[in-house]
């Protein structure tokens, strides 16, 4: 993928004052792997910091609660109590599809899966240069049109309709990040006012179809402000659980496949080389005769393409309708700034941070989290501050590279001395 | 080697960014009343060694003694307050407030503590333009006045601050010949009045002209400290570079074919509206270098920006090789046969967080082989950057090194290769030297008049006289956006720097 391992940058000039857009390259470049790793470590400690102040609980064990409550653990064929001797420590639990913990990590999944998109989402657009804050909207503008392309088309076989329906979002999707990209390109409308202000138009054009009297609304559901579910062939397909308990559906691995796209279209096209030359240096890749506006257009596009993807796929796979609730208080494309972020824009970072944060998502769940251990209603916030600070360590990078480096500093006498002696 | 007359030493300074050692044991001495130049290419360390004594950068190894005194720098104002002063190469300067409100800014001298005192702070401007013979008006505007005035503008600012080491980098880069002239006057009343001067320059004939003395700095150290008495240019330039270097460009006589750039009463307005180029026509035969002279700002960019297809003319025509190509957006103009070498390598020119190779292909990679229906053949590129890049003599990395990883001259050299490469019929080469150094630069000039024996139409804009005028066939004069005067091969200096300045256009007037 586009992973590059690089020192950090020689020192700039101390009299510039760094745009926004350079320090988070410069954050992209520096240290590796390194350095997420590193902000997540810190927000992590800082997180627990809070508990432990805030309600005087042991951060260990909320975040060994939460840990379980994401299923994660299923994964691994063993469980090892750490505290028993051996040979009682170490049991053999195997793959049991049918255990709670099989259900909490299907849940993480579907939770997983949005978030790579609206990650990618994030992450094609900055590639490009821009900041693409409207995944939100972009996605509810995907989570719309799926829905009515779910209620339409009822007669059509399965997997056509799935597809229509996908599609649709999609480009609808694509539409409403395009608006930015086009203004962008035409006027120089600075695309982080733009989206904000389409996320908003979204979210009450939704609120308005969806709402009481809505075109959209479930006539039959009277007290609801919630659409008609989508037809039975417009579902996607689960693989893994029980349907009727919403098991994991394929479009987890449409997400995934996305990540190969995202990395391949940036990387081995002539469309990615482009959105990279105008990411990098829009006014040499002027220069060499690219036209800048088209790519601006093109990168949001296709940044809202992934996202409106986003808003199809959870409806398509297990909400089945779309209710004002979800339309006025939908958070995913946000947290894809904080899923790109962390994940540097490349597409293996994009899906270990989706992961994470959608492990802590379930995790902190009411369901999923152990309530004697720690209020689910304050862990979601505890979710709220890991990510918020995830952000604010990206946005201090200077600072993570700065620590990064005074350790490079520190072991660097230690070998001289070792060559003088 | 400190004498009573030494003002200011700074002994073994070292000074060490990740991967370059930007100053090794740097020694340096100024004493009082003299110009003591500072030489050497870019990347020598003389901006560093500057900004350590400036309070920029706090040096890992060495002492600073001003008078005598050991001190320690944190900031600029600490250097401030020990008396030095330094004028940057780009003037922090507030365009809108006028010259006196520029000079005490910061330090403004005020009534019961709180408000500005207007009148004490034109009475000390004028007295310090008197006391320097500078022709300055404190009312004036800074945006309504010119390049070298500002310059004063900064010089007085230092003086204001009471400094009397007064430290200028590269000043003449922005300068026309005349107005470099008017600088060393000041300079020289200056040191007559007792200030001391650090001049930092990559230029060897200002060197030989101003400086009392010199010191050469390679590579982070210092070569050596010569009077200018006895100094040659050969003999320094052969102590910044560590080598011999040809100073002059041998080249035949140039055997001009059709012509390949025409320009036809061109008009095209800049940024804010304004008519920077005022029907300009002219044409570049294949096999001769045209030079376009003129002072920073004269509607040269604009003229560039014109023919690449880069900005809109308002009217005029534009051709290369007999196509019309007024109008077209830059993909194509470079596609009909341009090559361009702009301006500024590392803003436009290059993108430097691209490999190499991705570099070389900016504009093919559209094309076989490079791509075919979207697909990009990586291996392509690489393979062809690598023929390229050794044709080219690029040192420090191949196809997949970063461009940013790169010296300034061989990061010129990639954008060389990509240019002269695709075997245009017309290259533009706008600055092509600047900031690099003299072995750079001989490269540059070779590799420009090799494309003119191939057969190329060759449009060179450089503020540099001597460049102009050791490459070119024809010279053009550039002034507010005109043609004011065309010269064959043999035209001096002085000549041109006069017509530059519009002197030639103003006597036609009146």
């Amino acid at each position: 993928m586009s992973e590059r391992a690089s020192a950090p940058p020689p020192a700039s000039d101390p009299n510039t004052v760094p745009s926004v857009a350079a320090r988070l390259a410069l954050y992209q470049r520096a240290g590796g792997v390194i350095t997420p790793l590193l902000t997540a470590l810190i927000a992590f400690l800082i997180g627990g910091l809070v508990v432990l102040a805030t309600t005087g609980k042991d951060p260990i064990k909320t975040y060994k609660a939460i840990f379980k409550g994401t299923g994660l653990s299923w994964l691994s064929p063993v469980s090892i109590h750490w505290h028993l001797f051996y040979p009682a420590s170490i049991h053999w639990t195997g793959w049991d599809t049918t255990s709670p913990t099989a259900l909490n990590l299907q849940q993480t999944l579907i939770v997983v899966t949005p978030l790579i998109l609206t990650g990618l989402a994030v992450a094609f657009a900055f590639r490009c240069g821009l900041f693409n804050i409207g995944g939100n909207g972009q996605y509810t503008v995907g989570a719309i049109v799926a829905v009515q392309f779910g209620i339409w088309f009822a007669g059509l076989p399965g997997p056509l309709h799935v597809i229509v329906a996908m599609l649709a979002a999609t480009l609808a999707g694509a539409a409403w990040g395009g608006i930015a990209g086009f203004l962008k390109a035409t006027t120089g409308a600075h695309e982080v006012i733009t989206t904000i202000m389409l996320n908003w138009i979204a979210l009450w054009v939704g609120s308005y179809l969806v709402g009481f009297n809505g075109p959209m609304q479930d006539p039959r559901a009277v007290s609801a402000p919630v659409t008609r579910p989508i037809a039975d062939s417009a579902h996607l397909h689960v693989f893994w659980g029980n349907p009727l308990l919403q098991g994991l559906h394929i479009g987890f691995f449409i997400a995934v496949a996305m990540l190969f796209v995202y990395s391949i279209l940036l990387n081995r096209t002539t469309l990615g080389y482009e959105v990279r030359a105008v990411g990098f240096n829009a006014e040499a890749a002027r220069y060499g005769g690219i036209s800048v506006g088209r790519n601006f257009f093109l990168a949001m596009a296709i940044s809202g393409a992934f996202a409106g993807l986003a808003g199809s796929i959870d409806i398509l796979g297990w909400e089945f309708n779309l209710d004002l609730t979800v339309v006025q208080t939908v958070q995913v494309g946000f947290i894809g700034i904080a899923v790109a972020l962390l994940g540097r824009n490349s597409a293996i970072g994009i899906f270990f941070s989706a992961l994470l944060f959608g492990a802590l998502l379930t995790g902190t769940s009411t369901r999923n989290l152990d309530p004697s251990v720690f209020q689910p209603q304050l862990a979601g916030n505890l979710t709220r501050i890991i990510q918020g600070l995830v952000v604010l360590f990206v946005g201090a990078d200077l600072l993570i590279i700065y620590l990064w480096q005074a350790r490079k500093k520190l072991r660097l006498p230690q070998r001289k001395t070792a060559e003088q002696a | 080697m400190a004498d009573e007359r030494t003002v200011l030493e700074l002994r073994g300074i070292t000074k060490q960014f990740p991967g370059v050692l930007a100053n090794d044991h740097v020694d340096f001495e100024l004493r009082r009343g003299e110009v003591h130049a500072l030489l050497g290419e870019n990347g020598a360390g003389k901006s560093t060694l500057m900004n350590i004594l400036y309070g920029l950068y706090q040096p890992d190894e060495g002492q600073i003694l001003v008078k005598g005194e050991p001190v320690r720098f944190h900031s600029p104002k600490d250097a401030i307050n020990r008396g030095i002063g330094m004028v940057h190469q780009h003037f922090m300067l507030i365009p809108v407030m006028t010259v006196a409100e520029n000079i005490v800014l910061a330090n403004e001298p005020t009534r019961a503590g709180l408000l500005l005192d207007t009148d004490a702070a034109d009475r000390r401007v004028r007295e310090l333009s008197r006391t320097f013979n500078f022709a300055i008006d404190p009312d004036a505007r800074v945006e309504s006045i010119t390049v070298g005035q500002q310059q004063r503008v900064e010089i007085l600012k230092a003086l204001y601050r009471n400094a009397d080491i007064v430290i200028l980098d590269e000043p003449t880069a922005v300068l026309t010949p005349q107005e470099a002239n008017e600088l060393f006057e000041i300079l020289k009343t200056l040191t007559r009045e007792g200030m001391s001067v650090i001049f930092i320059t990559h230029k060897l004939n200002e060197v030989l002209e101003i400086a009392d003395r010199i010191t050469v700095v390679r590579r982070g150290k210092r070569i050596d400290t010569v009077d200018r008495q006895g100094a040659t240019e050969e003999g320094l330039a052969r102590m910044m570079v560590g080598r011999e270097v040809l100073l002059r460009v041998d080249k035949p006589a140039s055997d001009p074919g059709d012509p390949m750039l025409t320009v036809d009463d061109l008009h095209v307005y800049d940024d804010r509206g304004l008519e920077a180029v005022r029907g300009v026509s002219f044409e570049v035969r294949g096999g001769e270098i045209v030079g376009i002279a003129g002072v920073d700002g004269n509607g040269q960019t604009e003229l560039i920006d014109a023919i690449t297809g880069l900005r809109k003319a308002a009217s005029g025509r534009v051709s290369i090789a007999g196509r019309d190509v007024t109008g077209a957006a830059p993909g194509t103009v470079l596609d009909r046969g341009l090559g361009h070498i702009p301006e500024d390598r590392q803003r436009r020119g290059l993108v430097l967080e691209f490999s190499l190779a991705e570099n070389v292909a900016l504009h093919d990679y559209d094309r076989p082989p490079d791509s075919r229906w979207g697909w990009l053949f990586p291996r392509q590129l690489i393979r062809r950057a690598r023929e390229l890049l050794a044709q080219f003599d690029v040192r420090g990395g191949g196809p997949q090194t970063r461009a940013s990883a790169l010296s300034g001259g061989n990061q010129q050299k990639v954008v060389l290769a990509r240019e002269i490469g695709r075997e245009p019929s017309v290259l533009i080469a706008a600055q092509p030297t600047r900031g690099l150094d003299v072995g750079a630069i001989e490269f540059v000039h070779r590799r420009l008049v090799e494309a003119r024996d191939n057969g190329k139409a060759v449009l060179l804009v450089s503020l540099e006289l001597d460049e102009i005028i050791s490459l070119s066939d024809r010279t053009l004069v550039f002034y507010e956006g005109e043609i004011v005067a065309e010269h064959g091969p043999d035209v001096s200096e002085d000549q041109l720097g006069i017509e530059m300045t519009g002197a030639g256009r103003q006597e036609a007037v009146a």
